[in-house]
């Protein structure tokens, strides 16, 4: 067990060092340099942002300087808005994304499991097709279809929610809503494939062969192998939940990291945009070296390997 | 063993025809592909057929809704909905057609290379996608296009250079598992080298698996793409795919809602289909998928 | 003779595919006394498992169907019953073992739970007293330090052992009736004849009766009193051990033991019976084993559903009655 979380951990830093890489060499293979030529940014900012990437010294040399920063947890200046740092950024809205994505995942989950436990458990009936009717417009119905709709019924229309911001306690519902009720739909369909795939071994029709009722056949005998496809899903889902940030926070103005990251896009602020997608993507290797080691503890054939 | 051979030949060479029938037999999926089909027609040729053309301006019928001279209304300087939703279907499978090949090209002879190459050469490789799938896609080509600009061309590149990987990783599976099997030992004792055997007798092999997976991932593009534009950060103007459509509607949603409406209904059947067809075809082509 | 324990009579299961319907058991009628060990035997497709999880109900019901045929056990007719009732027979009082152990038992749940489940189920046991009769029981099959290896997952165990556990796992409430389907086909040459020596020892000391299934006639024929040979859905001879071996009326069953490897000489070709089982969609008109009969003879074989008949030379030695299949010389 401790050589597999060895080798994951050591995967893990791999990849975070890939990222880092790649970005760098990406950001050097530009066609010309992104950051002399913007000539709108002020001479404090040039002299910030040289200082910060070495953009005058050989290319070896700020490939050093970029990993020194970044262990120090220096994310860089922002080139837009002359006097910030990515770190400033980060700090005031990293918080509100977070707690965005896990309550997303937490409707997501909520909603998606009953539904797929259900559907399984009555596959073929009208508890399947309901739910998984439901599942597949959610899936073809994109975030940011689904949550101008949303908002227009819940918030326009009917006056229940608010449309934007995130400085009242309802303010998260409807973001946190749209983001889990299309996630919810993949959970779903995952628990319930899951759940079929065990419910057609044979262990299942030894267990009924013993007498065993459907409650407990589905909770004893089932719950655990049907729900590891979940396990693993949860690492892209993790991913999604980052893009999906990005849209959910600009439709309902959400002061999200996703907004600044899109804001920062659209006006070509190079290094926020480098910055927070080293701290994106190290997010996420994080967390999906972690549903890693969750998955590992709970499959006992893992576990002896 | 004569008899068994026969018969056994014969279900090989009918083993597309099989799953054709197979395909026909699923309703739904068998729908879902005419009205893919019907779309496609209707953007590919349909705005030839209009008297708007997408980009004319007529400010004296902005904002109105769906009349008989404007099926799917107008936008508020007065362009016809319906030419725009055509026209923007045309970029919008576009770009799905082709990031689609660009990231089956890649991503088949990837998966391929690495499956028949078994042993550390595979483990490399597939060590290679996975780190590469960490990395979320979206972000991955917004940082590209911030980068490297937002030309179509570029566009095409990056969502096929973030697409390929699943491809790559089904490809791989299936070329490593037939690798294991006997036909291929006897090309090798033939003396044939290994292109000639990757291409010629273990991607037939693997040609069902691929166009499964080629029509999932099309619907896969095209949400990203759709994505990229309604955060202004795809297809620029005046080119105008469905995804900046259902942007622009989206802020006039309580006015003019039609305007949110019909992209959004063409993006979102063809999604819709995609997927079922693809499930369907996943289902024709499996032959684990006889047992009755 | 006491009274049977079960009698199954004129018991069809039908399925209904795509492709048709297909007539799984066609009529079949046995008897199984208290304490008595019978076989069923036959190729896949003739119906030998089918019958029997019908027994239980543990056929999936769309898209199969019990078309006929009653089952009386204590009273009961087991095909009438809802499936709550089942449940009560189920691991209590009629047990089942199956194929293959490394995908009959539950990966994910330690073989103590597994085996315990019957008790806790079915008696309302606690879970400590539970555990103490598991690991008693995990000795009756012989596995030695039972207390440590109840903690074990069952992919931790060999195929041999992993078979040892279904056993106790299914015998530990004393069910008055084994199913066992296939219980060796799995299992290595070597562990196949400790398994089956197992069941004989747990058989004795607990006085279950025992169904064996399974495609290998010298296994049933060794193993069991009683011996069904079942082809295409019908029992086409009934007989007791030694009769069938002795005297095997039915063709079938001559060709059957005509193809056991150890009844060869030496250098001679290995036989085996021309042709593959029949298509079962629709049923199957007159005498099912025409096609492949080997027997010589003048005797055309039954367009009508041959009747089953007893034959001799023995007691108890029945036979479907094709004039061709079986020689009029042992018909009465």
């Amino acid at each position: 067990m401790l050589r597999f979380v060895l080798k994951r951990l050591l995967q893990a830093i791999v990849t975070l060092w890939a990222i880092v890489t790649l970005t760098f060499v990406l950001t050097k293979s530009v066609p010309g340099d992104p950051f002399s030529q913007e000539k709108q940014i002020s001479e404090s900012t040039r002299a910030q942002l040289n200082a910060y990437y070495g953009l005058d010294q050989p290319v070896v040399v700020q490939y050093g300087l970029l990993f020194q920063r970044l262990f120090k947890g220096d994310l860089g200046p922002s080139m837009r808005q002359p006097g910030t740092t990515v770190n400033e950024i980060v700090r005031d809205s990293f918080p509100v994304s977070i707690t965005l994505g896990v309550l997303s995942l937490a409707i997501a989950l909520a909603v998606g499991i009953p539904a797929g436990i259900l559907a399984a458990a009555r596959k073929n009936t009208f508890f399947d097709y309901l739910p998984m009717g439901f599942a597949m417009a959610g899936i073809c119905l994109p975030t940011f279809v689904l949550g101008p709709i949303l908002s227009y019924v819940f918030g326009l229309k009917l006056q229940w929610l608010s449309v934007s911001g995130w400085s009242r306690s309802t303010d998260w519902i409807l973001p946190a809503s749209t983001l889990g009720l299309f996630y919810a739909a993949y959970v779903a369909r995952i628990v319930r494939g899951g759940m079929l795939e065990v419910l057609g071994q044979d262990f299942i029709r030894t267990a009924r062969a013993k007498g065993v009722g459907s409650l407990r056949l589905i909770t004893r005998h089932t719950l655990r192998g049907g729900l590891m496809p979940l396990v693993s899903f949860l690492g892209p889902a993790i991913a999604g939940l980052v893009s999906g940030s990005f849209v959910i926070e600009n439709i309902f103005r959400v002061p999200g990291l996703g907004k600044h990251f899109v804001q920062a896009a659209q006006a070509a602020d190079y290094s926020v945009v480098i910055g927070t997608t080293l701290l994106f993507g190290s997010l996420i290797i994080v967390l999906n070296f972690l549903v890693d080691l969750i998955q590992a503890l709970m499959d006992p054939r893992q576990r002896i390997s | 063993m004569s008899a068994e051979a026969e018969s056994a030949t014969e279900q090989g060479s009918s083993l597309w025809k099989d799953a054709w029938a197979r395909l026909r037999r699923n309703r739904l999926a068998t729908f879902c592909l005419g009205v893919l089909v019907a779309i496609t027609l209707l953007c590919l040729f349909g705005p030839f057929f209009s008297p708007y053309k997408s980009n004319v301006q007529d400010l004296d019928y902005g904002a109105q809704g769906p009349s008989a001279s404007h099926w799917m209304g107008t936008d508020e300087k007065g362009r016809d909905m319906a030419t725009r939703v055509l026209v923007g279907g045309r970029i919008s499978l576009a770009v799905g057609a082709v990031a689609t090949f660009v990231a089956l090209l890649i991503g088949v002879s990837y998966g391929a290379i690495s499956g028949y190459a078994g042993g550390r050469t595979d483990a490399f490789m597939m060590r290679v996608v996975d780190i590469l799938y960490a990395i979320p896609f979206l972000l991955f080509v917004i940082l590209l296009t911030v980068l490297f600009g937002r030309s179509l061309l570029i566009l095409f590149a990056a969502i096929g250079a973030v697409e390929w990987l699943t491809m790559a990783r089904m490809v791989r599976a299936q070329t490593a598992s037939l690798r294991k099997q006997e036909f291929v030992e006897a090309a090798v004792s033939l003396g044939l080298g290994w292109p000639r055997i990757i291409f010629r007798h273990l991607l037939p092999n693997v040609l069902g698996v691929i166009i499964v997976y080629a029509t999932l991932t099309v619907p896969s593009i095209m949400l990203l793409e759709a994505t990229l534009s309604f955060l202004g950060l795809g297809v620029q103007p005046p080119n105008s795919s469905w995804g900046d459509l259902i942007k622009q509607g989206a802020t006039v949603m309580d006015s003019e809602p039609w305007r949110l409406f019909f992209p959004a209904l063409f993006f979102s059947l063809t999604l819709f289909s995609l997927n079922f067809v693809g499930d369907g075809l996943r289902d024709a082509l499996d032959p684990r998928a006889a047992k009755d | 003779m006491s009274a049977p324990i079960l009698q199954v009579e004129n018991l069809g299961v039908s399925f209904h595919t795509r492709h048709g319907e297909v007539r799984a058991v066609d009529g079949i009628s046995f008897d199984l006394e208290p304490g008595q060990k019978i076989g069923i035997v036959g190729e896949s497709g003739s119906g030998k498992s089918v019958s029997c999880m019908s027994l239980l109900g543990l056929i999936p019901k769309p898209p199969g169907r019990i078309e006929s045929g009653t089952a009386r056990f204590d009273g009961q007719d087991l095909l009438q019953l809802s499936e709550k009732q089942l449940r009560t027979i189920r691991g209590k009082r009629i047990g089942m073992i199956f194929q293959d152990p490394m995908t009959s038992l539950n990966p994910w749940m330690k073989v103590s739970s597994q085996i315990m489940e019957p008790l806790i189920v079915h008696e309302g046991m606690g879970k400590k007293e539970a555990a103490k009769r598991a690991i008693t029981a995990l000795e009756e099959v012989g596995i030695n330090d039972a207390e440590a290896r109840m903690k074990s997952y069952p992919h931790e165990f060999s195929g041999g052992m992993r078979q040892r556990v279904m056993i106790a796992m299914t015998l530990i409430t004393r069910p008055e009736i084994l199913i066992a389907d296939e219980p060796t086909t799995a299992l290595d040459v070597t562990v196949q004849k400790q398994v089956l020596d197992l069941l004989e020892e747990r058989q004795r000391d607990l006085g279950s009766a025992i169904i064996l299934i399974s495609h290998d006639l010298a296994v049933v024929s060794t193993f069991c009193d009683e011996v069904n040979v079942m082809y295409a859905g019908r029992i086409v001879e009934r007989a007791p051990a030694r009769a069938i071996f002795e005297n095997p009326a039915h063709a079938y069953t001559e060709a059957l033991l005509r193809s056991i490897p150890a009844n060869h000489a030496r250098d001679e070709v290995l036989y085996t019976i021309p042709g593959s089982p029949p298509d079962l969609r629709g049923g199957v008109e007159g005498c099912a084993y025409a096609p492949r009969c080997e027997r010589e003879g003048t005797a055309e074989h039954s367009t009508t559903r041959p009747a089953f008949v007893e034959v001799g030379p023995g007691p108890d030695h029945w036979a479907e009655g094709c004039p061709r299949c079986t020689p009029t010389s042992v018909l009465p």
